[in-house]
């Protein structure tokens, strides 16, 4: 009996544990963390592989370039395959190919070390990519720089005056007279200038500017700035069709406080709404052209109101991050991040605002246009819009940070505007937190329609682990159809904020610097045969005119004095491609590469005694080990 | 025997007739297109070499394929076997050959205006020798190029001929070597000699059959 109590008690035990076990694995559930795949965006594993799948041998149809981001570089990769092809260093030095080592882009790197790049942007005539330049900013220093798409290399950093963290740019106007740089974040002018934040609103100053290009070789100058109120400029569109001759910008911390301690993320979200800046840049040309500007920290600068007409405020949503332009350029889509809407403004109404005169109000001499008015319409694309392309089939697809996902919806013109939620028409999720999003030539006014790459921020899971340090991701989503389709992830070092993509045959880029070709200036210190090599010394300088050619360096001994200045004129003379040679002096902190065709020149000073091995840096032939010489320093 | 000798050599000493004065002259008016497209060909492939080289053999003029480059890819190649480089300058053949390639076609042009059957068979035996020997002497070239390699090379091959026809494999590349537009139009230009020759004979000697005119025309003389 005593016994038999015990069992039942057992039961009772074992009965009550079962039923708790089995209570807690019925109802709802959280998911389970996804090992391998990290949960998040699945794809049709079979149509996925097909449509990305490129052949050994095979050639992809896009070029995708990545802003790097704080690596202060542009990635270019394939797509639809997403493989990483090339890296061109903008900003930051890069030892692969050589850049900030020889002279000429030492300078042109003007002594930093880094930048951030953030926003490419390609040339365009007639509002279409003519893959003649890459524009990029340097959110950090207020620069914007040239790659010419001819032989993928950069070719001008510029610095302008007055512009504090060059975000809004590099937005290009629809024949590349123009591309635009801006204040993120606002600080006394002239740059130097002191004052205490305390005196943020009044003495602190935001200003855009617009860049003049050169139509022919794309030297970039400074044509005019503008100066604006101390809000934090952001991202940035160039109008076309009938928006063509406006600049859009959206800016943040319309409160124009910084309050020490205070928190920028709080007192940047106390207003409704914020704005989108438009200016025009043929009337912003104008006027300082009529000596209408002016001269702080030797830029020509407009101040709005003296010059009525050329700046408008258009409210929107707060906190709004990015302003883009439909391929019409009839509508202008806004998005605040802290609201779950997207807002499309109507350049018909905006004119007509214009015109009357409809101003809401007026900020530091800037009307601000009714906000009624000039809206089309808000669509509830879900929580944290930042950033919306389009498809050239009327579709727009908005990135949505908070939600981690792309929302696909419909442009106007709208019949039913009373649930403007039947406008959203297919949203998917990706993996994760996702910043910019491009879509195949998605700033140009013919956007291909079939491709879309999400830019996320973070890829938590989705890869093999590389430790604390994890990459971004990048997402290719197929939107041929009427739903998005996800087919591939790639990562990158950081940090691409925004991509441009371009049809691979609109490039035609040289491989080899060809010794005639009259396409590109001679080099004065070109030297093509071994007979030509010589070290000159005038003074304490030594001058060294040297080929690189497989597998050999001529001259290959190099005989200074120590303190002597050494200049080494390097020519590869290979004219077959991929021919490459490195020009590196241990111990010496140098090495350049030049490109079968090209001379680099390096300048030093042969400040360590001893001997020193040059080489080849970069493997060229079978004999590559070989192709070596030697520096000596007495 | 003599007889024949003798009767050939009265025959040459007709001059050409109208039709065949008409092949005499297609054939000189051929001969100049040479000077405009190669007479030889030489292929490279590689697998690193995805594209090929490609040498061509103008008779006034040794050029690489993509501009040049080609000549300049192969002599920075054949550098590491210790062959000397390929210079045009070096190949005396290239200056030469046009020459005789011109007096060929003024002593064609002579057969044409004043020629007899034994001029066109001059030209014939002049260029036919002369073709044999600017190919024995192309040969002859390429193979000392591939005999007279540097002892101190950094790569040490078995001395070779390169192709002068046909298809071989050197080192990691395949070799072809081929006739150009520029043989064949020489071609071209004997087989309208031997066709200028041979029409005249038949219009000037008709066939046997047709003999006795011919011994008649014999005997009035």
């Amino acid at each position: 009996m005593k016994s038999s109590g015990k069992l039942l008690g057992m039961a009772v035990a074992l009965a009550v544990v079962v039923a708790l076990v089995l209570a807690t694995s019925c109802g709802k559930q959280p998911p389970r963390r996804g090992a391998a795949r990290g949960g998040g965006g699945a794809s049709d594993v079979t149509a996925a592989a097909l449509a990305t799948y490129v052949a050994p041998g095979d050639l992809d149809e896009y070029y995708l370039f990545y802003s790097g981001g704080h690596g202060g570089q542009v990635f270019v990769a394939g797509m639809p395959s997403m493989r990483h092809i090339a890296t061109i260093p903008v900003f930051t030095p890069y030892p692969g190919t050589g850049y900030g080592f020889d002279d000429e882009s030492e300078e042109m790197l003007q002594g930093y070390k880094w930048g951030d790049s953030h926003h490419p942007g390609f040339s365009e005539t007639g509002g279409e990519y003519d893959g003649r330049w890459l524009f990029i900013n340097d959110n950090a220093n207020g620069r914007i720089a040239r790659i010419d798409l001819r032989d993928f290399k950069t070719k001008q950093i510029l610095k302008v005056a007055n512009i504090s963290a060059n975000h809004g740019s590099s937005f290009v106007s629809p024949n590349t007279e123009y591309v635009t740089m801006a204040t993120r974040m606002s600080v006394p002018i002239p740059l130097g200038t002191y004052a205490d934040v305390t005196e943020y609103a009044e003495k602190y100053k935001g200003v855009v500017a617009g860049i003049k290009v050169d139509p022919e070789d794309g030297e970039m100058s400074l044509g005019w700035e503008l100066l604006v109120p101390p809000f934090n400029y952001d991202l940035g569109d160039a109008g076309k069709g009938p928006s063509e001759g406006w600049f859009f910008w959206t800016c943040y911390n319309s409160e124009r406080e910084f309050i020490e301690g205070g928190k920028l993320e709080v007192t940047a979200s106390q207003r409704d709404k914020d704005y989108i800046l438009m200016v025009n840049w043929r009337a912003a040309q104008e006027a300082v052209d009529s000596g209408k500007a002016q001269t702080i920290g030797g830029a020509p600068v407009l101040m709005p109101e003296e010059n009525p007409g050329v700046a408008f405020f258009m409210p929107l949503a707060k906190s709004p991050h990015g302003v883009d332009v439909a391929p019409s350029g009839q509508w202008i889509v806004g998005a605040g991040k802290l609201s779950p809407t997207t807002t499309v403004f109507n350049m018909d109404k905006i004119q007509k605002a214009i015109e009357e005169q409809d101003f809401e109000d007026t900020v530091d001499g800037i009307p601000v246009l009714t906000y009624g008015a000039v809206r089309e319409a808000e669509i509830p694309v879900g929580l944290g819009p930042l950033h919306t392309q389009f498809d050239g089939r009327g579709n727009a697809y908005t990135s949505l940070f908070v939600e981690s996902a792309v929302a696909k919806w419909k442009l106007p013109p709208y019949d039913d505007m009373s649930d403007m939620s039947q406008y959203v028409l297919d949203k998917i999720p990706v993996s994760y937190n996702i910043g910019h999003l491009v879509t195949a030539e998605g700033d140009s006014i013919n956007p291909d329609g079939n491709y879309l790459v999400a830019l996320n921020k973070l890829s938590k899971g989705r890869h093999i682990s590389v430790g604390p340090s994890i990459p971004e991701s990048a997402q290719l989503i197929d939107i041929s159809g009427d739903k998005m389709r996800l087919l591939y992830d790639a990562f990158t070092e950081p940090e691409p904020h925004y991509a441009v993509t371009i049809k691979a045959d609109k490039l035609d880029p040289i491989e080899v610097y060809k010794k005639d070709d009259p396409d590109w200036p001679k080099n004065p210190n070109a030297i093509w045969t071994p007979e030509e090599a010589r070290i000159e010394r005038q003074g304490d300088m030594v001058e060294v005119w040297l080929i690189a050619v497989r597998s050999f360096f001529a001259p290959d001994v190099i005989r200074v004095n120590r303190g002597d200045t050494v200049r080494v004129h390097v020519t590869n003379i290979e004219q077959t491609r991929d021919e490459l040679h490195g020009f590196a002096i241990n111990d010496y902190n140098i090495n350049i590469v030049a490109d079968p065709g090209e001379t680099k020149t390096v300048t030093f000073t042969a400040d360590k005694p001893g001997v020193f091995a040059f080489y080849c840096t970069n493997f060229c032939s079978a004999l590559h080990q070989e192709m070596q010489g030697y520096l000596l320093v007495k | 025997m003599k007889d024949f000798f003798h009767d050939l050599t009265e025959k040459l000493d007709e001059p050409l007739t109208l039709h065949g004065r008409i092949f005499v002259l297609i054939a000189a008016l051929l001969l100049p297109v040479t000077f405009f497209t190669p007479l030889w060909h030489m292929d490279f492939w590689a697998q690193q070499y995805p594209e090929g080289l490609r040498l061509f053999i103008y008779s006034h003029a040794l050029v690489g394929g993509d501009d040049g480059n080609d000549l300049v890819e192969i002599n920075v190649l054949n550098h590491y076997i210790g062959m000397k480089e390929l210079k045009p300058e070096d190949f005396t053949e290239l200056k030469w050959i046009p020459l005789v390639v011109g007096a060929i076609v003024i002593l064609t042009l002579r057969s044409v205006v004043i020629g007899t059957l034994g001029s066109v068979l001059d030209v014939m035996v002049i260029s036919g020798y002369f073709g044999l020997f600017s190919l024995w002497s192309f040969w002859y070239k390429l193979n000392a190029y591939g005999y007279q390699l540097d002892p101190k090379a950094a790569v040490r091959v078995d001395p070779f001929t390169p192709p002068v026809f046909g298809h071989k494999m050197v080192g990691q590349f395949e070799v072809w070597s081929y006739p150009s537009p520029g043989t064949w139009l020489m071609l071209g230009f004997g087989l309208m000699l031997v066709a200028g020759l041979l029409i005249s004979w038949r219009q000037t000697f008709p066939k046997p059959a047709k003999s006795s005119p011919k011994r008649s025309g014999e005997e009035e003389s």
